[in-house]
């Protein structure tokens, strides 16, 4: 019997009446007692199985789930129901949450299905209405009980590969053939992987199962096996990870006489010696095509996702700091994108998209008890079809709790955590590919991070030291085919008894099982006599842990379903038997128009301008709905000054008692890709790094993180401005001795769908890179903030400024892309860096900003607004090569800090400086004004804070 | 002299239980975090410690309203051993969801000493979304955690902090000077009246909206850069606590 309760205000009735269906057999006291507990009395009332009506509406609109999709208040709702009832929901019996809106207004159907469609994601929301009338006449909505049901379990299929290249191929790219003729959704498995498949079951004188066919599909996939990064490229035959980015990393720690680095790029994080009792990891994900379809979902996942990335860290690391970037198309864009020609798969609005995401990583990270101080968004209309969600986690171990990972024969393999449903099937082998209408929905998956929380704080706070288990990893792209497969590699092989994972509902056929991506699971390895403990710790933590099989050193990777083997594949071949695809790259040199800009005498209302562009604004709406102060580890914050003005770099102290500091920031300039990305990279590189030296990092105890997103990377152009970003990567790492620790890329971010007239469109992202730094302060004391502090003090620029506009912030303002991009002078810069540490390690710093997007004009005002100060500069005779006042402020040469300084401490700090491009520019005032005098010291700009600040809050203010 | 105990809980959500311990340590307490399970399973340990804290966090993702889940567990296993701890001279603070959770188990403001019934309310905010910032506070009514302190400066994070209660449980809170904790200035929630913190009528018994172990340390005051560069030009030495500190040792120093 399906049963229903409604709770509704008694206070609002504008608010959701918040629905409960029980699918349960429960008599009039049990309801009772449940709609009790799930109403506060103090200002709700509920009803059981009766409609709620009040005064005055006109249509009910109702909101839920589809069958499937994760729903966490029923899951607390039955959690709920058990505790007090002290009973129990077997077989189909379960609980379902949904919305019930009320609403008033002439509204005609058509109307309110437009309503409806703006309130829900139809890829994982059912929605059903009525009119009063109906409403009334049906006595209120329809009870629903959306489970899933499937028929089709228990199947295990071969697959004939014998036969044509053709079939190969469109297995392949579509997927295994249903019965029916469908398609199973994508293996992105090209012909010559196929034929290495086909060739290696030929010689066993079978064809593969299903599941044998997308576990390899899964472990070789590109979003796993990172191919593009690893096959040889042109001349460099070792491929351009080995070639550029671990080799600057091996180079830089053979020579670096203290040598911090612990784990870099093996483990699920890379890592570094924070002191002598800790370590510090930090992992930087991306989850793009998921956050496509479902905003929220995808971004939630891929929060709770990387945590876990954190928590498989060596034997488990605690998660301290979350971090986000996210690259959109302008919220404002209308023009509609769909997936099919038949525009009936319309891409959500860029609008929808940017409110999802951020709701996404507010939700997983706030509800995990996760500081999330750090992060940027950056907008360019080439994201539209694909945003890019960058996540991350810094996670902290104690020294004596690290291990070496190694799963032991007879080990048992452990899952630990969620329950494995339909959710995320083919998640790895689609992100490897384009999106496009073939994209599957079942790709989407809705995070539970209090499931995972209860798992994180049973792992890294008991059974870790405890010494429980002997690995651990997380349940991510693949599942645990490729989780299980992983470990197994530490004794040589593995067993699984499939039928033993535990599953949200019953009738899913084997190989999705073993291929699922439903979330917040890990999976261990666990010594048989230390099983008992270790079971009776997660059942009292309330977290399901289930043995699925055991370790051996057979060399093969072995799943049994119903004593039955279905998979039996050899562990060398399954992880190293993918041919080599050597690329070819094609040189490219874009050359753009050179910008016509006139000149103004006055710049005040280019610089007002400058302050609302999306990329420059502050984004003060995301740093106060992201818990950044959880864990009191917060030193600098998200929002620097009395003025809350958002800045490049945040702080925090991990350990109460230490006066160590970790300091976080990124650099990442899509726009200069085009032009050069040799380039691209550097100045990614160098700011990266420069933000860190200017809030006080040590340059010395600076590690680094690449996160590739590129486009369309089986175009030999592509490749070549990869294979450029990457040379750039080893050469400014070398010269900045800022090892790279981990990395992760995502290689085919395009859309390949269909514009308003249903003309076939693609849209690719520029190519993208983002450099992730960490360092350590010292001492927690000497960071230095963004804020201007005392009138009188003076201002300094650091370093050399040249007409370096190409890409900038400025050219993109007037509709140009030029091509003078900044070019990093790496050796100038870290000498510079260098010689400012010194300063702020003497404390002669007051206040010091990194100058990076937009250029000085942007660092000049962000300061000042922060400090509530105003200031007074001269653009004359800078360092470098200028020849245009507009120019000179918005220029965005490299390598360059403007700061403040006591005017007691010039001698000494000038001292310091002395072998550096440094120029005495101004001087902070009392009178509340930034007033920039130009190249021929007449005025240029001369505004009131209280104007500017207006500007720079503007663009985000109703968001 | 003995260290008060205090024991903080943990589980299914809780998030702030270690840097809670922390600040009761540093205040001079010997803090213990208990997870609810163990607590079910070991009633009687409760008997143990002279403070309670249910410290912040998300205890079930706030799923049915926040505090709520949380409460009805404490409810159903540990009310007797709850309801005999409050009867004592001992203390109970519940911090952001804390208090949630000290609200839903109707331990505050519990007026005519009606421990378990719930009174009042934390609505969702005004915004409908989770806040995080500092604030300024004032102290308009005594409580043992608060002696001593007339205006605060803390952090708040929550999506439901508006305090809620009808015209005569407000009345009769107001009567008997229960509110302890409001918003000196700003007010981010819409909460009714500025309301930031309660008590129930013995005093001992507080709950509150924002986070004093955010505000243990020097370095966690959001403008502390500014503040150390002004003492390092008058000459003088950097504090290495903030004002949140306080509470907790007021806490610790009520058994002293």
């Amino acid at each position: 019997m399906i049963n229903r309760i409604e709770v509704s205000s008694r206070i609002s009735i504008a608010q959701a009446i918040n629905v409960y269906t029980i699918k349960k057999n429960l008599n009039k006291n049990q309801l009772k007692e449940i709609a009790l507990s799930l109403t506060n009395p103090v200002y709700q009332k509920f009803t059981i199985n009766k409609p709620t009506l009040i005064s005055k509406f006109t249509w009910a609109i109702e909101t839920g789930f589809l069958p499937g999709v994760t729903d966490n208040v029923a899951n607390t709702v039955k959690e709920i129901i058990k505790d007090q009832l002290k009973i129990k929901f077997v077989g189909d019996e379960d609980v379902f949450s949904s919305q019930l809106l009320l609403i008033d207004g002439k509204l005609e159907e058509k109307d309110v299905i437009k309503i409806s469609q703006g309130l829900i994601n139809p890829l994982i929301n059912r929605i059903h209405f009525k009119s009063q009338k109906q409403y009334l006449k049906d006595n209120g909505m329809n009870k629903i009980a959306p489970q899933v049901k499937l028929t089709s379990a228990n199947q295990v299929d071969e697959v004939n590969l014998n036969i044509s290249d053709e079939e190969l191929t469109a297995i392949g790219k579509s997927g295994i053939k249903n019965k029916d003729g469908s398609s199973r959704g994508p293996l992105a498995l090209d012909l010559s992987y196929m034929k290495a498949i086909k060739k290696h079951f030929d010689k066993l004188g079978r064809n593969p199962t299903d599941i044998e066919l997308e576990s390899i599909a899964q472990t070789w996939s590109e979003h796993c096996h990172h191919t593009i990064f690893a096959d040889p490229i042109d001349e460099i035959k070792d491929g351009l990870f080995n070639y550029y980015i671990k080799r600057a990393t091996v180079e830089i720690r053979e020579r670096k006489s203290r040598d911090l680095c612990t784990s870099v790029f093996t483990d699920n994080s890379g890592a570094f010696k924070f002191d002598k009792d800790y370590i510090i990891s930090h992992k930087v994900e991306t989850h793009n095509s998921p956050s496509a379809l479902d905003p929220f979902g995808g971004a939630i996942t891929g929060i709770v996702g990387v945590n876990r990335d954190t928590i498989g860290f060596d034997m488990g690391a605690k998660p301290i700091v979350n971090y986000f970037g996210f690259c959109f198309a302008y919220p404002s864009l209308k023009s509609p994108l769909f997936r099919d020609q038949e525009k009936k798969q319309p891409l959500l609005s860029p609008r929808r998209i940017m409110d999802g995401v951020v709701a996404g990583v507010n939700s997983g990270g706030n509800c995990s008890g996760i500081p999330t101080p750090q992060g940027f968004l950056y907008f360019d209309n080439k994201y539209q079809g694909k945003p890019l969600v960058f996540v991350g986690t810094m996670g902290l171990l104690p020294v004596k709790s690290s291990a070496i990972k190694k799963a032991r024969p007879g080990d048992y393999v452990v899952v630990i955590g969620g329950r494995v449903g339909q959710d995320g099937i083919h998640g790895a082998t689609f992100s490897s590919e384009a999106l496009s209408s073939g994209s599957p929905a079942g790709a989407v998956q809705i995070g539970d991070p209090i499931t995972q929380k209860k798992l994180s704080d049973a792992i890294v706070k008991e059974a870790r030291d405890q010494k429980l288990y002997n690995s651990i990893t997380d349940n991510g792209a693949g599942g645990i085919s490729c989780s299980v497969a992983e470990m197994a590699k530490e004794s040589n092989g593995c067993l699984v008894n499939l039928e033993k994972v535990p599953l949200k509902y019953p009738g899913l056929e084997p190989w999705k099982v073993w291929i699922s991506e439903s979330q917040e699971r890990m999976t261990l390895a666990v010594p048989k006599n230390k099983w008992k403990k270790f079971s009776e710790l997660m059942i009292s933590r309330d977290v399901e842990a289930t043995i699925i099989g055991k370790f051996n050193n057979s060399g093969r990777c072995v799943v049994n379903y119903h004593k039955k083997t279905i998979m039996d594949i050899n562990m060398r071949f399954l992880h190293d038997g993918l041919p080599v695809r050597p690329m070819k790259t094609v040189p490219v040199k874009n050359v753009f128009k050179e910008p016509i800009i006139p000149q103004q005498k006055n710049l005040n209302e280019v610089l007002l301008k400058m302050m609302q562009r999306l990329n420059v604004t502050g984004f003060g709406f995301i740093s106060s709905q992201y818990d950044h102060e959880v864990q009191a580890n917060s030193v600098i914050k998200p929002l620097q000054g009395e003025g809350k003005i958002n800045g490049e770099t945040s702080v925090v102290r991990p350990i109460f008692n230490s006066s160590h500091a970790v300091a976080i920031s990124q650099g990442l300039y899509p726009s200069y890709s085009e032009i050069n990305c040799y380039q691209m990279a550097g100045a990614s590189i160098d700011t990266a790094i420069r933000n860190l030296v200017a809030a006080g990092t040590n340059p010395d105890k600076i590690f680094l993180l690449d996160n590739f997103c590129w486009c369309s990377s089986n175009d030999p152009q592509r490749l070549y401005q990869l294979k450029k970003a990457a040379e750039a990567c080893y050469d400014f790492a070398k010269i900045y001795e800022t090892p790279f620790i981990s990395g992760k890329d995502s290689m085919f971010n395009d859309f390949k769908g269909y514009d308003e007239k249903g003309n076939s469109i693609k849209i690719s992202v520029p190519p993208t890179l983002l450099i992730s730094s960490i360092g350590i302060i010292e001492d927690v004391f000497k960071t230095v903030s963004i804020d201007v502090k005392f009138p009188g003090d003076l201002i300094y620029i650091l370093g050399e400024t040249k007409d370096e506009l190409g890409g900038s912030e400025y050219f993109a303002m007037n509709k140009y892309v030029g091509n003078n991009v900044p070019k990093v002078d790496g050796q100038k810069n870290k000498k510079l860096y260098l010689d400012f540490f010194k300063a702020s390690q003497k404390q002669l710093i007051s206040s010091a900003i990194s100058v990076t997007r937009g250029g000085l004009g942007v660092a000049l005002v962000k300061t000042a607004l922060a400090g509530k100060l105003g200031i007074e500069i001269s653009l004359n005779k800078f360092h470098g090569k200028q020849t245009r006042n507009d120019f000179t402020l918005f220029s965005e040469s490299q390598g360059r800090i403007l700061v403040t300084i006591n005017p007691k401490n010039k001698k000494e700090f000038e001292k310091i400086m002395k072998e550096n491009a440094i120029k005495e520019i101004g001087k902070v005032t009392n009178n509340q004004r930034l007033i920039i005098n130009g190249l021929d010291n007449k005025k240029v700009v001369d505004l009131n804070l209280k104007e500017i600040e207006k500007a720079y809050k503007s663009t985000f203010k109703d968001y | 002299m003995i260290k008060p105990k205090v024991l903080i809980l943990s589980g299914y959500g809780l998030n702030c239980e270690d840097e809670t311990k922390y600040a009761f340590e540093l205040a001079g307490g010997q803090g213990q975090i208990v997870h609810i399970n163990d607590l079910i399973k070991n009633k009687r340990l409760l008997d143990d410690f002279q403070i309670m804290a249910i410290p912040g966090g998300f205890a079930y993702g706030d799923d049915t309203g926040s505090g709520n889940a949380y409460g009805l567990k404490l409810r159903n296993h540990l009310w007797e051993n709850i309801s005999k701890f409050v009867t004592k001279d001992k203390l109970v603070i519940g911090i952001c969801n804390g208090f949630q959770v000290l609200v839903n188990l109707g331990l505050v403001p519990a007026l005519n000493k009606k421990y378990g019934e719930r009174q009042v309310a934390l609505l969702p905010n005004e915004s409908t979304r989770y806040t995080t910032g500092w604030f300024d506070f004032k102290v308009i009514s005594d409580t043992p955690w608060l002696a001593g302190i007339k205006e605060i400066s803390l952090p708040i994070a929550h999506g439901e902090g508006k305090f809620f209660a009808n015209k005569e449980v407000l009345n009769e809170i107001n009567k008997k000077n229960l509110v302890v904790l409001k918003y000196s200035n700003i007010n981010p929630t819409g909460t009714l009246e500025n309301i930031a913190g309660i008590t129930d009528e013995s005093k001992r018994i507080f709950g509150l909206m924002p986070h004093p172990e955010r505000a243990m340390f020097f370095t966690q005051l959001p403008n502390w850069p500014l503040l150390k560069e002004k003492l390092l030009r008058d000459g003088e030495k950097f504090p290495k606590f903030g004002p949140g500190l306080q509470i907790f040792k007021n806490g610790v120093n009520y058994f002293k």
